[in-house]
């Protein structure tokens, strides 16, 4: 098994009429991913490589059952096509674009409130690679072939770091049940804490991967999951721990950023509540590794 | 991206929030021509940079005649003010904003912020403003006010009030607080500003509320729709290397050692500054191609960290996902090709049409050293700078630079 996707999940791509689209509807349709349509409005009723395309996303769920979607929507308009996907029912959004304004992303969260949890559409990104199920789906721009299919869920702020961990992993014969990037912008769609539930949940997923970065709240709270429910061990690398202090958002930013924020903060906070750390960047396979003997 | 005081004021102003009368000035002469024209027996002259912290770097000065403000400016013109946010290198005054200088009975604090963690705006405030706003948080974090603004709606004429009262604002001045407030968020909201800072936003004697100070940062994924912003930007405030990089689509950030980086994502360029630190070298800056770049931006992207002249040698560390290794490859040999380099070159290549990728490179003849992996690459980039008989022992510039 796996977490959000696999063989089976019906995917439309909005935007799939764009260079960037197209592209990667082709990569994903050569992994595997099951694309059923494709959304640009005023291009309905055109099909592009077998694929049809349609006005709307509520017109694509309609005629192709769709259940999720990736967006490749240039910034400008990639809100208002996230927010459409809520409202068609779609109930994994996977977003790509990067450079959609955080006001923007402010109302699409604000937006998707109005519907009961369990309606609620689960959104992945912006700003982030996608997920991946080896052997299964590609949602995202991952370069497939580096996975191996196993037992080790990735969930990563960056993109590129996903990629470094799972080919670190491969090289030692470790394989991947899902790898989920939720993306660099300030405000995203699921936190690293709602990953890690989904992983804790999967019965296939024996061990987790969690790589963050310098800023923001999401991995101190994600620890806090971590000590009060992940049964699961959890390896963690934390980019920037050599960053220089960045541009500083005046005095009011430094009023709210609580403790936490820093690099070397998010190590300690992750240490003592049982994640492994990963000393280095190049060391998050062979910690993985040495996690999982031990846990055999 | 950053504005001046005066910019931020304007916008403000526009908001409803009231600022002192003041005038912009680029020579001592235009200064105390400002100064009569403002009137009044007192004015403040204020240099224009972007940074907090100017008054303890000599960036403001109160005068009492016309005089006193040309010499003033005269000499802050041109001045490289350092503050704790500038780093060492500092900023360059070649603006100065002269105001009328006003009679303060109390000093308070105002800040809106974009908060992480409730996915909101946040305002900030405090009874207590001035230059110490961070030590109080830091030691009476109870006297800070905090409020939460519902997106939907906006900030509403309650919380305003609720935020004006908490600050001990008199009954007879809460509707200009108010004020105050409603502008500061709807001009965040308008602007798509990532902060809006007021400090000191202080009362007069004669009972007004202004905006002594003013910042302002702005969203850059917003600068699309917003060209009345955009065109405040001041290339003279930031760094030329960061200037150049972004006039060419790249992003780009100075640091202070001597290994030149090239890379794909923020996340791998911090992990792979952490890599050559740990291998005992320092990244002269890190150039960020980001996604799917083409061979001619690789080959910008080249030159332009290699015209740094601190760079002793180049790392190239790409991960391909939206990326093409190839593409990637192309452009590295292009820029060799065309102007070959007395600095080692050292490319890690992984991820999409990698092999296309090494293959170009090792058709390409150039003397280029390859490695496989990210702790590889750290490694034989310091090791390769150590011995490159041009470079010279680290302390000679460590810390010579701003970033």
């Amino acid at each position: 098994m796996s977490i959000l996707v696999d063989r089976s999940t019906p995917f439309i791509v909005q935007g799939i009429t764009g260079r960037i689209g197209r592209f990667h509807t082709n990569e994903m349709r050569a992994y595997g991913t099951n694309i059923v349509g494709g959304v640009t409005p005023g291009k309905g009723g055109s099909s592009l490589d077998d694929v049809p395309v349609f006005d709307t996303v509520k017109e694509a769920v309609a005629k192709t059952g769709a259940t999720a979607s990736v967006v490749f929507v240039p910034p400008p308009f990639a809100a208002d096509a996230i927010m459409e996907a809520a409202d068609a029912a779609v109930r994994l959004c996977v977003a790509i674009t990067d450079g959609i304004p955080a006001r923007d992303m402010i109302r699409v969260k604000r937006y998707m409130r109005r519907y009961r949890q369990e309606n609620r559409m689960r959104l992945i990104g912006p700003n982030c690679a996608g997920l991946i199920s080896p052997g299964k789906a590609l949602a995202g721009i991952m370069p497939g072939h580096i996975y191996l299919a196993g037992p080790v869920g990735i969930v990563s702020r960056s993109g590129t770091l996903g990629y470094e961990a799972a080919s670190q992993m491969a090289e030692l014969g470790i394989g991947v049940s899902t790898s989920v990037g939720i993306g660099g912008d300030p405000i995203n769609g699921s936190s690293f804490r709602d990953i890690l539930e989904l992983f804790e949940a999967d019965e296939d997923t024996s061990a987790v991967v969690m790589i963050g970065e310098i800023g923001g709240p999401q991995e101190a709270e994600a620890a806090g999951f971590i000590g009060d429910h992940m049964t699961k061990p959890v390896v963690a690398y934390v980019a920037g721990l050599s960053a220089p202090r960045g541009h500083r958002m005046g005095h009011a930013g430094a009023i709210i950023s609580a403790f936490g924020e820093s690099a070397s903060e998010k190590v300690e906070i992750l240490r003592e509540v049982g994640a492994t750390i990963a000393a280095s960047p190049a060391e998050i396979g062979s910690t993985v590794a040495t996690v999982l003997a031990r846990a055999a | 991206m950053d504005i001046h005081e005066y910019q931020a004021k304007e916008i403000l102003a526009g908001f409803g929030v009231p600022v002192p009368r003041g005038g912009l000035a680029y020579s001592p002469e235009q200064a105390a021509y400002r100064a009569r024209e403002i009137g009044g027996h007192k004015w403040v002259v204020k240099a224009q940079v972007h940074t907090g912290g100017r008054g303890k770097a000599g960036g403001v000065r109160l005068c009492s005649s016309e005089h006193e403000v040309e010499d003033a400016a005269n000499a802050m013109f041109g001045k490289r003010l350092v503050t704790r946010q500038t780093g060492p290198g500092g900023k360059v005054v070649y603006r100065l904003y002269i105001e009328g200088a006003v009679a303060i009975r109390r000093e308070l604090y105002l800040g809106l912020v974009l908060d992480r963690k409730s996915e909101r705006v946040m305002v900030v405030a405090s009874a207590a403003g001035g230059t110490e706003i961070e030590e109080i948080a830091e030691r009476r974090p109870s006297t800070i006010i905090r409020s939460i603004v519902e997106p939907a709606v906006g900030m509403q004429g309650f919380q305003a009030r609720e935020i004006a009262f908490g600050l001990g604002i008199e009954p007879d001045l809460i509707s200009q607080a108010v004020a105050v407030l409603l502008g500061c968020y709807k001009a965040f909201e308008d602007c798509d500003a990532t902060m809006v800072e007021i400090n000191p936003l202080v009362v007069t004697e004669d009972n007004h509320i202004l905006a002594l100070d003013a910042r302002m940062t702005f969203d850059d994924n917003a600068l699309f729709r917003l060209p009345h912003i955009a065109e405040l930007r001041d290339k003279s405030q930031e760094d030329p290397r960061q200037t150049r990089a972004a006039d060419r689509g790249l992003a780009y950030v100075g640091l202070d050692g001597n290994i030149g980086c090239i890379v794909n994502g923020a996340g791998l360029a911090m992990a792979t500054m952490d890599m050559i630190k740990a291998a005992g070298g320092e990244p002269a800056n890190f150039l960020d191609i980001g996604g799917g770049a083409t061979p001619e931006r690789v080959a910008k992207a080249f030159r332009l960290v290699v015209s740094d002249t601190h760079v002793e040698a180049v790392l190239v560390n790409i991960f391909a996902g939206i990326n093409r290794c190839d593409w990637v490859a192309e452009g590295i040999v292009q820029a060799l090709e065309k102007r070959p380099l007395d600095v080692p070159v050292i490319v890690r290549l992984a991820g999409t049409n990698v092999a296309e990728g090494r293959k170009i490179i090792a058709r390409s003849g150039l003397p280029i050293i390859r490695a496989n992996t990210l702790a590889e690459a750290a490694r034989r980039a310091v090791s390769a700078w150590r011995n490159n008989p041009s470079a010279r022992p680290p302390s000679a510039h460590h810390g010579a630079r701003a970033s």
